[in-house]
C-alpha cells in the first residue's frame, strides 16, 4: 500500500527562504502485524552466535636507535690469576705456582695426561699418519731400478787402416742415421794408405754404412744441418770445409778454398740459426774462428782471430780446440782453447777488439768439449786435461763444481737432453762415464768400459736413450740408457736450478773474500811503502856507500892486478937484457 | 711430586718434542719449559681453542666429551689433552 503525504503551498511562496521550525511529532501512518504474513516465517531456537574470548592484538612497528658494533682482538696477557696474586710479581705468581703443584689434584691429572699423551707423542713418532701412502710406492719404484746402459750396436770402419772416430753427429729427424768423421789426430802418424773416408751409418744395420763420404782430406768433424737433413759440413785436417748432400752422392758439393780457410785441422764446426739455414761457423787451432755461408764456400763471411791481446795478430792467437752456440742465445757463442781458457764471445760487437766478452781460466790442458746445460744455459761443462768443469758465466774466477783428478784423460763430454742433472764423459782409456749431479758428486753413477783403446768423442740422440761413441781404432758404439738416466725425475730440474744456484753463490762469497783479502794486502803494502819513505831518507844513502865501495874496490882490484902485470913484464924485461947482455959479454 | 718431574722428563726426551706446557682451567700456566712470552701466547690462544671444541662437541652430543686434541700444521704438532681442571699442551715437531 503506498503512504502518500500531501502538502499544500501558495505560489507566490515558492523560492523563498525556508524558515525551519520545531513540531511535535505527527503519527503519519501505522501498520499493525498481519497475521497472514507471520505464517511466512519460522520460529528458530537456538540461534548460533559465534563469540571471541582472546586478546585483542594488533600489529606495530617501531625503529630502534642503531647499535654501533665493532671488532676488536683481545690480547691475552695473563689469565685469571686469584684476586690476591699479582701476576707482575714474580714470587706471589711463584708461590702459587707451587701451591697449585702440591695439590693432589694436580698430581693425579698430570700423570693421567702424561700418559695419554706419550702414547700420542710415540705414535707420532712411529709413523706419519698422515703420509700418502700410494706415492710413496711410486718412488719406491724409481729408486729401486739402478742406472744402467748397454750397448746396442758397434760400427767399425771398415777399411784395414784403422782411423780414429772424431766426430759423429746424428741425423736430426728420425735419428735413424749416425754420421762418424774419421781421421787421425795423432801427429804424422796418419800413413799414406789411409782412407779418407767418413761414413754415413743406419743404426739397424752396423755391417755396412749408408753412405761413404769422401772429402779430399780426412774429416776431423761432421755435423748435420739441423735444418735440413739431407745436407751436412764437414771440417778437414787440412783445415778445408766441406758441405755434403745426401742426395748428390759422396763427392762434397762444394768445397772452401785452401787459401782462406783454417791453416790448422778444423776441430769444431756448428750450424748456426739463421733464415737461410746455411750459416756455420768453424774454429781450428790455428786460432781463428770463421763463418762461412755454404753456399758460396770461396771465402768465409767473417773471421775473428782469438788474440786476447785483441790486435788480431795470428801469431798470439789462442789455438781453439772446441766451440759452443746456444740456439736461443744467437748473438753469443764461447770457444774452447788449447791453453785451457774458455772465452765468451759476442758476434755482434761492433770492433773485433770488443768480440771476445770474457775468459774463463781453468784447465791446464786443451779443452776439449764444451756446451751448455740444455735446461739451464747460463751453465756450461768443460772437460779438459783430466777433469770435467761446471761453470756459471757469472763467475769468471772458477768453476762452480768440477769432478776429481781423473785417471786418465778426458776427451769428450756432453750434457744428457732429457735431464738436466746428468752429463757423460769418455775417457782415454775406453771408459765412458756417467754423471749424475743430484746422486752422487764425487764419483760417475755409472762406468762403462766401452772398449779397449780410447775413445774420442761422444753424442747423445735428441730422446736421450741412445748414445753414441767413438773409439780410437775406428768403432762407433751405440748404448743405450736405461730408463732411469733417460726420463726427467721429479722436481729435477728445481733441485738443479738450486743446486747449481748455492754452488754459484758460494764461488761468488769466495771470490769476494778473496778480493777482500787482495784489498787488505795492498793496503798494508801501501802503509809499509809510507813508513819506508821515511826511511828512504837515511836509507837513500846506504845504497849509494854500497855502490861507491863497490866502485872503490873493483877499481883498485884492477889497479893491483895492471900493477903486478906490469911488474912481471919488467922483470922479463930485464931478465932478456940480462941474457942479451951474458951472450954480448959471452960473444965478446 | 717426583713422579710429575718424571713423566714431564720422559716426554721431553722423547723425539722431536719442542715445549711442554701444564695450564689450569683459569689459563694460567702452571709450569712450562718455554719461554714466557711464547707460552702466555700459547696458553691464551689454546685455551679458547679448547673450550670451543669441548663446547662444539657438547652442544653435538650432550653425552660426549673432549678426550684430545691434536693441531697439526705445516711446521709442528700441537697436541691438547684435556682434563677437569688441567690441561697439557705439547708442541712437537713429527720425525718425518
Amino acid at each position: 500500500m503506498e503512504i502518500v503525504h500531501v502538502y499544500v503551498r501558495r505560489r507566490g511562496d515558492f523560492g523563498r527562504q525556508s524558515h525551519f521550525s520545531d513540531r511535535p511529532a505527527e503519527l503519519l501512518v501505522d501498520i499493525g502485524p498481519d497475521p497472514p504474513l507471520a505464517d511466512g516465517f519460522i520460529h528458530r531456537d537456538p540461534r548460533d552466535v559465534a563469540t571471541q574470548s582472546a586478546q585483542e592484538m594488533s600489529e606495530h612497528q617501531v625503529n630502534t636507535e642503531r647499535f654501533e658494533s665493532e671488532s676488536r682482538g683481545i690480547n691475552h696477557v695473563e689469565g685469571g690469576w686469584p684476586k690476591d696474586v699479582n701476576p707482575q710479581e714474580m714470587e706471589q705468581t711463584i708461590r702459587f705456582r707451587k701451591k697449585v703443584e702440591k695439590d693432589e689434584n694436580y698430581v693425579t691429572s698430570v700423570l693421567q695426561l702424561g700418559s695419554v699423551m706419550e702414547n700420542c707423542i710415540k705414535q707420532n713418532n712411529a709413523t706419519d699418519i698422515y703420509q700418502d701412502y700410494s706415492e710413496d710406492e711410486e718412488a719406491a719404484d724409481e729408486v729401486q731400478e739402478p742406472p744402467a746402459a748397454k750397448t746396442v750396436n758397434v760400427f767399425r770402419d771398415p777399411n784395414e787402416v784403422k782411423r780414429t772416430v772424431t766426430g759423429l753427429s746424428w741425423h736430426p729427424d728420425g735419428n735413424r742415421k749416425l754420421a762418424g768423421a774419421y781421421s787421425c789426430l795423432e801427429f804424422q802418424k796418419a800413413s799414406k794408405d789411409m782412407s779418407f773416408d767418413s761414413y754415413i751409418w743406419d743404426i739397424e744395420n752396423p755391417n755396412r754404412p749408408e753412405l761413404t763420404l769422401k772429402p779430399v782430406s780426412p774429416l776431423v768433424c761432421l755435423e748435420y744441418n739441423p735444418k735440413d737433413c739431407h745436407t751436412l759440413a764437414g771440417g778437414c785436417y787440412n783445415g778445408q770445409i766441406a758441405f755434403w748432400d745426401t742426395r748428390r752422392g759422396s763427392q762434397p758439393v762444394e768445397l772452401s778454398s785452401v787459401e782462406q780457410s783454417h791453416r790448422d785441422p778444423v776441430y769444431k764446426l756448428i750450424w748456426m740459426q739463421s733464415k737461410t739455414g746455411t750459416d756455420a761457423f768453424s774454429a781450428s787451432t790455428d786460432g781463428q774462428v770463421l763463418w762461412w755461408d755454404m753456399r758460396r764456400l770461396s771465402e768465409p763471411t767473417e773471421r775473428l782471430v782469438l788474440d786476447l791481446s785483441r790486435e788480431g795478430s795470428l801469431d798470439a792467437a789462442l789455438g781453439a780446440s772446441a766451440l759452443e752456440f746456444e740456439a736461443t742465445m744467437p748473438t753469443k757463442f764461447m770457444v774452447g782453447t788449447e791453453q785451457g781458457l774458455v772465452l765468451s764471445c759476442n758476434r755482434k760487437a761492433k770492433s773485433p777488439a770488443e768480440k771476445i766478452v770474457c775468459t774463463f781460466d781453468g784447465h791446464h790442458g786443451p779443452v776439449y768439449a764444451l756446451q751448455r746445460n740444455p735446461f739451464f744455459p747460463k751453465n756450461f761443462l768443460t772437460v779438459g786435461d783430466w777433469t770435467a768443469r761446471i761453470w756459471s758465466e757469472d763467475i769468471k774466477e772458477s768453476s762452480i763444481m768440477w769432478t776429481r783428478y781423473g785417471t786418465s784423460y778426458l776427451m769428450d763430454a756432453c750434457w744428457s737432453p732429457v735431464r738436466p742433472a746428468v752429463f757423460f764423459t769418455v775417457k782415454m782409456d775406453g771408459v765412458l762415464d756417467v754423471w749424475d749431479v743430484l746422486f752422487k758428486q764425487n764419483e760417475p753413477t755409472l762406468s762403462i768400459k766401452v772398449c779397449d783403446e780410447g775413445l774420442y768423442s761422444l753424442r747423445l740422440q735428441e730422446s736421450g736413450r741412445l748414445l753414441a761413441c767413438g773409439s780410437r781404432l775406428g768403432g762407433a758404439s751405440l748404448l743405450e740408457l736405461g730408463p732411469s738416466l733417460s726420463t726427467l725425475q721429479r722436481n729435477e730440474k728445481s733441485l738443479v736450478a738450486a743446486m747449481f744456484e748455492r754452488e754459484t753463490k758460494r764461488e761468488k762469497i769466495l771470490e769476494a773474500r778473496q778480493r777482500e783479502l787482495r784489498l787488505k794486502e795492498r793496503s798494508r803494502s801501501e802503509q809499509s811503502r809510507e813508513d819506508d819513505g821515511a826511511k828512504e831518507a837515511d836509507g837513500q844513502e846506504d845504497p849509494e856507500e854500497l855502490i861507491a865501495r863497490a866502485e872503490a874496490d873493483f877499481f883498485s882490484a884492477i889497479d893491483a892486478e895492471i900493477k903486478r902485470r906490469q911488474k912481471e913484464e919488467d922483470k922479463h924485461r930485464e931478465k932478456d937484457v940480462c941474457e942479451e947482455k951474458e951472450v954480448r959479454n959471452g960473444a965478446e | 711430586m717426583a713422579e710429575v718431574e718424571e713423566t714431564l722428563k720422559r716426554i721431553q726426551s722423547q723425539k722431536g718434542v719442542q715445549g711442554i706446557i701444564i695450564v689450569n682451567s683459569e689459563g694460567i700456566p702452571i709450569k712450562t719449559t718455554m719461554d714466557n712470552s711464547s707460552t702466555v701466547q700459547y696458553v691464551g690462544l689454546i685455551h679458547q681453542l679448547v673450550m670451543k671444541a669441548r663446547s662444539t662437541l657438547r652442544d653435538l652430543d650432550p653425552q660426549n666429551d673432549l678426550t684430545f686434541l691434536r693441531i697439526r700444521s705445516k711446521k709442528n704438532e700441537i697436541m691438547i689433552a684435556p682434563d677437569k681442571d688441567y690441561f697439557l699442551i705439547v708442541i712437537q715437531n713429527p720425525s718425518d
